[in-house]
């Protein structure tokens, strides 16, 4: 299938960007990435630098790989990231729009890689549950029930790939910190500190200059691993009652 | 040079116990004042780096990712294997022990095989006090599954997701300890060389992989924990960055590696589909708890099926073989990785194989989804007879375990396997062999370590399936707290290290000069297209089955490619940018001569064991013919570039275990 690709190419953070257009020759067994090398691999014969992407497992789970494509964040299939999307979701002569992602909490390092790192710094804040390696009980110790385990698994899925930030036009990051806070808040270990934790991972969240949440719900749309945005009321109630009787301000 | 392995002297029983008991500490207060460098931030780093960051060290981790939560580690699927017998099927640290040391075809070394036993059910409590949501019983406790080459439940697991849950509570502890700022950390950073200040580890020199800038980092020492080095092949399970460089610059800096050609081809993973192809996708174990395993008796069939013209389902039982339950009914489909693929290869080699290349067989749910729908409907009160009933019950049976396989599946390759059966086909997945390492995780380079799938110690001439995610985290969280104090004990003396000493100088512009080197060539072919040519060779000489005129071949081969790559590698961009072509380059390079050694090493053992198969030593029936009298030592190389790699040799003593034949029969 013969294609035209509109890609975002951009030197670095400091230069100005711009789209350009490539003919690629794909099948539709290729994923969309197997594309890119395609792509690639034909402008390095012709001795031009080929575009920057990132990517890594191909397999839908290190949440490396990103790109919005056709204005969607890893694309039009829900559920799906980048690296697991075929070509036979697309047309014959069809023209693909590839762009980073755009948040103004993730500047452009080159072409289509973003630095995603204040994500990491959420998860530093607090997104953890403090025991230090020896101290733990038996396993069995604690039972928990079957369905709260499998409700905080669907939080913990989230691959940390930042789709719901791409997605949401405030460019907000209150899925991704509402899954990690659900999914710590859900199960006993994680409950003797969720005061704590909620509070310091969302002001972390507004330091990283993230926008704020209007309800739009675009993130759970986009998100790879269809992460609920029933986590982000878990957070906003959690986040309420923590702050009432806290000190900090 | 003699290497020792430091084995504790007493019973196997009472090794690691007295060993933790009397082995030297370094003092709270000296902790401090010590810095140690953890390279790579996969389940061995990030537990590693977290653990000794607890301890009260200084630690620098280093990853190449853009954060330290995508290493590969997060991408196993089925389980993590533990000693904790919560089933009352008969397990205990014993027959895990026994169960790997036959599993790896006996040429791993006892004392740390049993090491890693005993600590397995340690790594459970501590991964379900971080919060990672284990698979739960309706009454509240951890469930269990099984796995290849073993006849208990001892896999505990996360959906089919256990790899990305372990890797994110690791990477929860690492996060913790960057915040107590105990744990300095290092994304898109990738380590270049070893520096060695008289004759010890003692820093890296790193590329920032956004600026092109290299770095110079000093400690007092050296943990790698950079993983496998499968990527040699092209085609693997690994994912894309996966590479040896960090070892690999170890090795050019004296490290050794042991039983570099024990390498794991993976029995499940989705087929071949094109040239193009990048990666191969691994479809997990655990399905093999439920899925058989066939190809077609008839010629025929196989043809029409080839052609379109027949549909598996059509295809009559009778008329079907199961060829791992007629030839092993002992296992059935849960004989170990390295039988089931050479059965697999065996079949299309004589002509079985269901796609158009060939090289696939059938791993088919059905019997599956009828055995479980009719146990749901009986449960339920209904019609168990009713076939259209049983097979939605029973398809939902199926989702609930492997719903996100039969998914990733469908993605792949377009078709629905609860319908028709999945196709697969053997694809290299893991590497057993590795740095050498002691008992204490140390390489023969005073001060530099090496975890989980970075060293050889553990599995070895094949990995059992849930037991990669057990090393690494073993190595992490529970040993290397302990074996880095014989080494750090007697360093308590020394100073920082400085990075302006002449080895660091010198370890910087050898690294420059290569990597200018690479630019400079201009030649005609990419990167890539190198890399694909060395992956054939490999797969081809190197892969399930080798004899000892291929593999001389594929030296020369070999050789050949590398001195054509220094000639004519054409690497776009510049150095001072960000430039994953250039990045590629140098791992690119590094394969080359790794991959020399691999054959290098295969050549040298004239038998069959794990997933080494050499065709010149089997049975009548196709099975491994180990040869014990003359091949029980792991085989360490010093590489010398050029001039022949020398081998040294560790003997392997079996105090514990009978070495027998493995039968899965």
């Amino acid at each position: 299938m013969k294609l035209t690709l509109k890609i975002w190419r951009q030197k670095s953070a400091q230069t100005k960007g711009a789209f350009e257009s490539y003919q690629v020759d794909a099948n539709e067994h290729m994923s969309f990435l197997e594309m890119l090398d395609v792509l690639n691999e034909g402008l390095v014969e012709k001795r031009q630098e080929p575009v920057a992407f990132e990517h890594d497992c191909r397999e839908g789970i290190c949440g490396t790989c990103n790109l919005v494509i056709n204005g969607r964040p890893h694309g039009p299939l829900p559920g799906t990231t980048t690296c697991q999307l075929h070509m036979r979701h697309f047309k014959e002569g069809e023209t693909i729009v590839i762009e980073p992602y755009r948040a103004q909490a993730f500047p452009v390092i080159k072409d289509l890689v973003v630095d995603r790192s204040p994500l990491d710094r959420i998860i530093q804040s607090g997104g953890f549950i403090s025991v230090n390696t020896g101290q733990a009980p038996d396993g069995n110790a604690i039972p928990i029930e079957k369905d709260v385990a499998s409700r905080a698994f669907d939080a913990a899925a989230c691959i940390g790939c930042g789709a719901c930030v791409a997605a949401c036009p405030n460019g907000s990051a209150m899925l991704f910190t509402s899954a990690k806070v659900s999914h710590l808040a859900l199960l006993p270990q994680g409950e003797v500190e969720h005061n704590r934790r909620v509070v310091s991972m969302v002001h972390q969240m507004d330091k990283e200059g993230f926008g704020m949440c209007s309800n739009i719900k675009a993130c759970e749309v986009e998100c790879p691993k269809e992460i609920s945005v029933t986590n982000i009321a878990r957070m906003n109630r959690q986040y309420f009652s923590a702050m009432i009787g806290s000190d900090e301000k | 040079m003699k290497l020792d392995a430091k084995i504790p002297a007493g019973s196997l029983e009472d090794k690691w116990r007295k060993y933790r008991s009397t082995v030297n500490l370094v003092a709270p207060n000296n902790k401090r004042r010590i810095e140690v460098i953890v390279v790579g931030t996969g389940l061995a780093g990030a537990s590693a780096a977290a653990s000794l960051g607890e301890l009260g060290y200084h630690v620098k981790a280093f990853t190449f990712h853009d954060s330290p939560r995508r290493a590969h580690s997060i991408a196993a699927q089925g389980g993590i294997n533990a000693a904790k017998n919560y089933s009352n099927d008969g397990d205990s640290v014993y027959r895990l022990f026994y169960d790997t040391v036959k599993g790896g075809d006996y040429r791993s070394r006892e004392a740390n095989v049993y090491r890693l036993a005993e600590v397995s059910v340690d790594i459970i409590d501590q991964c379900v006090a971080q919060g990672v949501p284990f698979a739960r019983e309706y009454g509240g406790l951890l469930e269990n599954r099984s796995f290849g080459g073993v006849q208990v439940s001892r896999t505990f697991y996360a959906r089919g997701q256990t790899g990305q849950q372990l890797l994110i509570g690791a990477y929860q502890s690492l996060s913790r300890q960057i915040s107590l700022g105990t744990v300095e950390m290092f994304n898109r950073h990738e380590m270049l060389d070893l520096v060695l200040i008289d004759g010890k580890a003692r820093g890296i020199i790193a590329r920032n992989l956004v600026t092109g800038k290299l770095e110079r980092h000093a400690a007092h020492a050296v943990i790698l924990a950079t993983g496998g080095y499968g990527n040699v092949y092209y085609l693997s399970t690994n994912a894309m960055n996966c590479n040896v460089t960090a070892a690999w610059r170890a090795v050019q800096r004296g490290a050794m590696m042991a039983n570099p050609c024990f390498t794991q081809i993976h029995p499940t993973c989705i087929p071949v589909s094109g040239a193009y192809q990048s990666k191969l996708t691994l479809m997990s174990e655990s399905l093999r708890n439920d899925g058989r395993v066939w190809v077609p008796k008839k010629k025929e069939d196989v043809e029409g099926i080839r052609q379109g013209t027949l549909s598996p389902v059509d295809i009559k039982e009778e008329d079907r073989d199961y060829y791992l339950e007629r030839r092993y009914p002992a296992f059935g489909n849960l004989v170990p990785r390295d039988v089931a693929s050479r059965a697999a290869k065996q079949v299309c080699d004589d002509g079985f194989g269901v796609n158009k290349s060939g090289l696939a067989v059938y791993l088919d749910f059905a019997s599956a989804i009828e055995r479980y729908g009719k146990s749901q409907a009986h449960q339920q009160g209904l019609d168990s007879l009713d076939k259209n009933l049983v097979r939605k019950l029973g398809e939902k049976v199926v989702e609930q375990k492997y719903g996100n396989l039969f998914e990733m599946y469908e993605k792949i390759t377009g078709t629905n396997p609860y319908k028709s059966p999945m196709m697969i086909y053997p694809a290299v997945h893991y590497t057993m062999g590795g740095l050498w390492v002691d008992y204490n995780l140390e390489t023969n380079v005073p001060g530099l370590f090496a975890l989980g799938e970075c060293n050889f110690s553990d599995h070895g001439a094949n990995r059992l399936g849930a037991s990669a995610l057990m090393q690494g985290l073993a190595d992490g969280y529970f040993v290397i707290p302990y074996t880095i104090g014989p080494f750090l004990s007697g360093e308590i003396r020394t100073p920082a290290i400085k990075t302006d000493a002449p080895e660091f100088e010198e370890a910087e512009n050898a690294t420059r000069a290569r990597l200018e080197k690479l630019m400079s060539i201009g030649g005609s072919r990419s990167v890539e297209s190198f890399h694909r040519e060395l992956g054939l060779i490999m797969w081809d000489y190197c892969g399930m089955s080798r004899n000892a005129e291929g593999l001389n071949t594929a030296r020369q081969k070999i050789r050949a490619l590398r001195e054509e790559y220094w000639k004519d590698v054409f690497v776009p961009g510049s150095m001072d940018d960000y430039n994953p072509e250039l990045e590629k380059a140098a791992r690119v390079a590094d394969f080359m001569e790794l991959g020399e050694l691999m054959i290098v090493d295969a050549l040298n053992r004239n038998e069959s064991c794990g997933g080494h198969f050499r065709e010149e030593y089997q049975t009548p029936e196709g099975e491994a013919l180990r040869d014990d009298a003359n091949y029980t030592y792991v085989s360490v190389w010093d590489w010398k570039g050029d001039a022949d790699p020398q081998l040294y040799k560790e003997e392997l003593k079996f105090e514990n275990i009978e070495l027998k034949t493995r039968s899965y029969k």
